[in-house]
């Protein structure tokens, strides 16, 4: 008797772990997958408001985490704010549902230009939520010469100064393009190239970091820092000494897009939030909270000249001509690559 | 790469896993003749077996297998040349292309290389240091902490233990702005016309934060044992013609052993795995051996996984074996009371 009883209690606690699926079923939800702070969260009160449907927010702080936690987890997220590469690899991967459009009539707001990347050649996928370049923010008390190639990066009159980026293909493909190649090469020569050039500038690198950058620059610790344009927008409005320049060589221009897992279970409610987030006022909200550039035409021509005329957070053309999307590396030779950085990163 | 799922013999290993602990459960409950002790210990149990039995095993599993689930030993080559993987990826035409530019391997970049036993050889060396440091200023502040004849102990204490309540992370964080460039100490040196130093981004600053987040370990178990022993050996030392310095040579210390090896584990076994605080102090630029580990586990590319699973059986098996030693040295476990 004794041990029946065991045995039931054991088991009892064994399925109270179980998560209880379907518990809260009866309200219409829909499971939000964003980056940290990558949301003005009161545009999720007015969607509540608008539709009924409740929003989930679930956090994320790296792609490879998201890829993760989407693959073992099928069904948990409705909508995932993925970088542009990844996006390719979830297409890829039959990780994605296409989009019925039809439930999207607001994408007649985004700019035709940002429509049909390389990442989502046939656009079915997804839609761009944020867009930006990769440049470099500087110290304009710190650095006398106007800033106009990678190579100030290479100066060892800045020595001890420099913040570059503790990220793998962003850091490795500014290098690839200060040496004049492709950002997405799959050549080894020019890959060993890069790599040398990176370990001849550590010992003048003051740090290799993401998130604490832009700190770090508006308190005036360092002189130049590679950045992404948001961020550097952030660290200007703190700090008015400061100012960002797209090398001349060329650089990153990378768009956050919207997609939908294959596994979600609200669909229909994961592309109306995609199109009240497409809505100009919302995209308005969102661009003067984040300060990204918006991919939102109508929504930029609503906020007037000193936005438009913003060449940080609205690039002109010839900019973004000699930028480059990252493209999706194949494992084998991410193998290669992450070898590479292992090198830059362990040499002393 | 398909989408990533728990192999086969994975889930067999987690099924044996359950069945071992309620077999044992009920072996247990058997021979006490009811659940007077056990049942109350399931749960704990139950939570040792998800969460550190299962995991264990699965690192095991990890690090013997690739991505696909086959048996290999390509991972523990991984930590022997950390350019394996690369050299394995490369393609047979990209290698008959490089061959016929005349370009040999090491050319490439791509030749045995030893970054993993080079980091775990200076994450040995920086844990060690941490140690000595934090028993050479650990044991004084103990030996202080615990005397009778010091009013001030008990607040030394509770000064000890307010700042662990803060998170960890949130005090190294604040540790980074106080030794940037422009932060508070180095705005003191400069008042006092020292000037400015580097003071972080340094393998110094790893240490200092590696030393500052560990020093409690090793002062609470001391403290522990000193605190509970008999005062009345010493006055009976003293009694016998010691002086002060003798009573602590032939009894404080010998006593405190007990306490001294628990605390170096305690310190040694975090400071061997420690990741994070390098990379907030140290800017990036200084690479522990967990560093490399979570790096592993970051990358995009699963096969990286295996050879993070590989990378961390072996810091496993050098936790162990450190294990060992103090329970060689420390049976009973005095010196641990407090943590």
């Amino acid at each position: 008797m004794k041990k029946i009883v065991c045995l039931v209690s054991v088991l009892v606690l064994c399925v109270s772990l179980l998560p209880l699926n379907g518990a809260f079923a009866a309200q219409e939800v829909v499971n939000v997958y964003n980056w940290y702070d990558y949301m003005d969260e009161t545009v999720f009160e007015i969607f509540e408001q608008e539709t009924g449907i409740h929003v989930n927010k679930m956090y994320f702080t790296t792609n490879e985490d998201m890829m993760v936690q989407v693959r073992v987890s099928p069904g948990a997220y409705d909508l995932v704010f993925p970088s542009d590469y990844c996006v390719e690899r979830m297409i890829a991967e039959n990780m994605l549902a296409e989009i019925n459009f039809d439930n999207v009539p607001n994408l007649a707001n985004i700019d035709p230009n940002l429509i049909n990347p390389g990442y989502d050649p046939e656009n079915k996928y997804s839609i761009p939520f944020m867009w930006g370049t990769v440049g470099i923010l500087y110290n304009t008390t710190l650095v006398d010469e106007p800033v106009e190639s990678w190579g100030i990066l290479w100066d060892e009159k800045y020595a001890d100064s420099i913040v570059m980026m503790n990220s793998m293909r962003d850091t490795m493909g500014i290098t690839l393009k200060y040496l004049g190649y492709s950002m997405n090469t799959r050549d080894l020569v020019e890959l060993k190239a890069a790599t040398d050039k990176l370990i001849q500038q550590k010992p003048i690198v003051k740090a290799y970091f993401v998130d604490e950058t832009k700190d770090m620059m508006v308190a005036g610790e360092a002189a130049l820092a590679v950045v992404y344009s948001g961020d550097a927008l952030y660290a200007m409005e703190l700090n008015e000494d400061l100012d960002y320049a797209v090398p001349k060589e060329g650089s990153n221009v990378w768009i956050d897009p919207m997609v939908i897992p294959a596994t979600a279970k609200n669909k229909e409610n994961a592309e109306k939030l995609i199109n009240f987030l497409c809505r100009p006022d919302i995209a308005q909200m969102n661009c003067e909270y984040i300060w990204y550039s918006s991919p939102n035409k109508t929504a930029i021509e609503n906020m007037g000249e000193d936005y438009t005329e913003n060449t940080t957070i609205n690039p002109p053309q010839e900019v973004i001509d000699r930028c480059e999307f990252f493209h999706d590396i194949p494992d084998n030779y991410l193998t290669i690559y992450n070898s590479f950085w292992g090198q830059v990163k362990n040499a002393r | 790469m398909t989408n990533f799922q728990v192999p086969v013999w994975g889930y067999w290993m987690m099924g044996l896993g359950f069945a071992a602990f309620i077999g044992l459960l009920i072996a247990y409950i058997r021979k006490n003749r009811g659940f007077r002790r056990p049942i109350f210990a399931s749960p704990y149990m139950l939570w040792l077996v998800i969460f550190t039995v299962i995991p264990c095993f699965l690192v095991a599993y990890f690090s013997f297998t690739d991505p696909q689930g086959n048996f290999t030993l390509d991972n523990f080559k991984s930590f022997w040349d950390s350019n394996f993987n690369a050299r394995k990826a490369m393609s047979p035409e990209d290698l008959a292309l490089y061959e016929s530019m005349g370009l040999s391997l090491d050319d490439l970049g791509l030749g045995r290389d030893s970054i993993n036993i080079d980091t775990l050889v200076f994450s040995l060396w920086m844990a060690f240091l941490c140690t000595v440091i934090c028993l050479l200023l650990g044991y004084p502040a103990a030996h202080i902490m615990a005397d009778r004849e010091f009013k001030l102990g008990p607040t030394l204490v509770i000064l000890f233990v307010v700042p662990m309540w803060m998170n960890f992370l949130l005090r190294t964080i604040a540790l980074m702005s106080l030794l940037e460039d422009n932060g508070l100490i180095n705005n003191v040196l400069e008042w006092i016309g020292v000037g400015r130093q580097k003071l972080l981004n340094n393998i110094a600053a790893v240490q200092a934060g590696m030393v500052y987040n560990f020093l409690p370990f090793m002062v609470f178990p001391i403290y522990n044992v000193l605190n509970k022993m008999d005062y009345k050996l010493s006055e009976a030392a003293m009694d016998l013609g010691c002086d002060k310095w003798h009573v602590f040579y032939k009894v404080t210390l010998p006593l405190s052993v007990p306490g001294v090896v628990s605390g170096i584990t305690m310190v040694f076994m975090p400071a061997v795995t420690t990741f994070y605080i390098s990379r907030l102090l140290g800017g990036g630029k200084v690479q522990l051996f967990g560093d490399l580990i979570e790096a592993k586990f970051l990358s995009t590319s699963l096969n990286e996984w295996n050879v993070g699973s590989a990378l961390s059986l072996l810091m496993m098996i050098l936790i162990l074996l450190s294990l060992g030693l103090l329970n060689k040295v420390d049976p009973e476990g005095e010196g641990g009371g407090m943590i």
